[in-house]
């Protein structure tokens, strides 16, 4: 066990590549009540997400539907990145637990002028599901919103009987996300796991999201990079011109400049892993210098993986010196698997 | 005079077990593969290499962090594990046993005596 930003939670429960492919191959169950959930209602509340994130909640069409999205500063940065959902009336936002303070100041001096009441859901656990038998498991357990979810989308939801479940996940397997109160998300865990959902602890949810190259905060993206640095730029929504966003107009500046650095995706055939902080250097261009955000050894790959800022370049290799020795990698997409089937495309 | 099939440790979590030929055979305790996580990769030195006590000799590498691994007596390198290079895994499952990482032949300049017993390395790791 770790404190995590004050919640004790397991890096594993057994082994964390033995977790991470229950997830790739059959289902895995993971605690994740540490995200910090907050509701936003008032006449106003569709106005203020509007203005509050980079995405438009405009086209979420549904009700209990979500999407990704980045919160920005005033300089394009990346306060933090985030779900936000539709709901019966407000909205809803899943943020992470390493910045709460963060973004609980900004939004509250934020939030004031408008007529927005938010709301922190301590009172709410929250349970993701996720890998291909995640549907099988979920049948299983006697929850009656499972039959409703069935017909669902991705990152379509349902609510009822106080669960709050959509079909979302941070791990690039399909899967369901369940935020609940506390009472419920115990019997949730236990027949899941009676169903057949292995637990799953921190270690294999990074390896996970890593594979599926989702970013982490604090490795991927920070509050001086911007989405269009961290592979976020689809996440940014500027087909309303009158909608305005905070860090809206940075970025149109930003867009109309040449922009000087990309995520991409590395895999290595050495057996070396590049972690966070590791300098990538390019041998036919000395002047260019790149960093890993989060690296890995990959469970499906069973090869070191990373994820890297690096100046745009049609260098198509990059290599680091670890412990004195050249380690070389192929530069390619910032995702490697996507249900199970690798997805990377090297740069050409 | 050495005492067959003793093990000692470094508090830097290496052991070493020496048989009555003078040689020692190497690997990391079960305190260490614990702490570490899943090992995924190990590389070991090259076979005649001269190790001096203490001095880094070995590297692995789990999900978590790499980590060097120190040669807990001075010596030749007469045997490596190369079963680790694929199986790395086995350090986690039998790190006693199967998992031994390299054989060193002392040369005598340090003393197997002088390392720690079971019970000072056990205390080690719990301060």
């Amino acid at each position: 066990m770790v404190d995590f930003h004050g919640w004790s939670m397991p890096i594993n429960y057994g082994s964390q590549i033995t977790e991470h492919n229950e997830v790739r191959e059959s289902c895995g169950i993971f605690d994740v009540s540490h995200m910090t959930i907050l509701d936003f209602h008032g006449e106003d509340s569709e106005l203020f997400i509007r203005k509050l994130i980079a995405n438009d909640v405009k086209k979420l069409k549904q009700n209990f539907e979500g999407l990704y999205s980045a919160m920005l500063n005033d300089n394009g940065g990346v306060i933090d990145d985030l779900i936000a959902y539709r709901l019966e009336s407000g909205y809803r936002l899943v943020v992470n637990c390493a910045t709460r303070g963060e973004d609980l100041k900004w939004i509250s001096t934020k939030v004031k002028d408008y007529e927005v009441e938010m709301i922190e859901r301590d009172d709410l656990s929250m349970v993701a599901i996720q890998g291909p038998k995640s549907s099988e498991v979920l049948s299983k357990c006697p929850a009656p919103i499972v039959r409703a979810l069935e017909s669902k989308k991705k990152q379509q939801g349902v609510f009822g009987n106080n669960m709050f479940a959509t079909k979302t996940g941070y791990t690039g397997e399909i899967g369901f996300e369940v935020i609940l109160p506390h009472d419920q998300a115990i019997n949730l865990w236990k027949n899941a796991v009676e169903a057949g959902a292995a637990p799953i602890g921190l270690g294999a949810r990074d390896t996970l999201r890593l594979e599926a190259g989702m970013n982490l905060y604090g490795f991927e993206m920070n509050e001086s990079i911007s989405p269009y640095e961290c592979n976020m730029s689809w996440t940014v929504d500027l087909k309303d011109e009158k909608r305005s966003f905070f860090g809206k107009e940075s970025l149109l500046k930003q867009a109309s400049e040449e922009q000087h650095q990309e995520l991409v995706g590395l895999i290595l055939e050495d057996r070396t892993i590049l972690r966070q902080g590791q300098k990538l250097q390019f041998e036919s261009s000395a002047d260019l210098e790149g960093i890993v955000t989060s690296g890995t050894y990959s469970p499906t790959l069973k090869k070191p993986i990373a994820l890297a800022r690096i100046p745009k370049t049609t260098e198509q290799i990059c290599f680091a010196e670890v412990r004195g020795k050249k380690v070389f990698a192929k530069i390619g997409t910032p995702r490697f698997i996507k249900e199970g089937q690798f997805i990377f495309k090297e740069k050409t | 005079m050495s005492i067959t099939n003793e093990i000692r440790y470094l508090a830097s979590h290496e052991w070493g077990r020496i048989d009555d030929e003078g040689i020692l055979t190497v690997g990391i305790s079960d305190h260490a593969q614990d702490l570490l996580g899943d090992i995924v990769f190990v590389e070991l030195p090259d076979i005649g290499k001269t190790l001096e006590a203490e001095e880094e000799s070995a590297i692995v590498e789990s999900v978590k962090a790499a980590s060097d691994v120190y040669s807990p007596l001075s010596g030749e390198v007469i045997e490596v594990n190369e079963k680790l290079l694929d199986e790395p895994e086995i350090v986690n499952d039998s790190p006693y046993e199967e998992g031994w990482f390299f054989k060193i032949r002392l040369d005598g300049s340090s003393e197997f005596e002088n390392l720690m017993t079971e019970e000072e390395y056990t205390n080690s790791c719990e301060e």
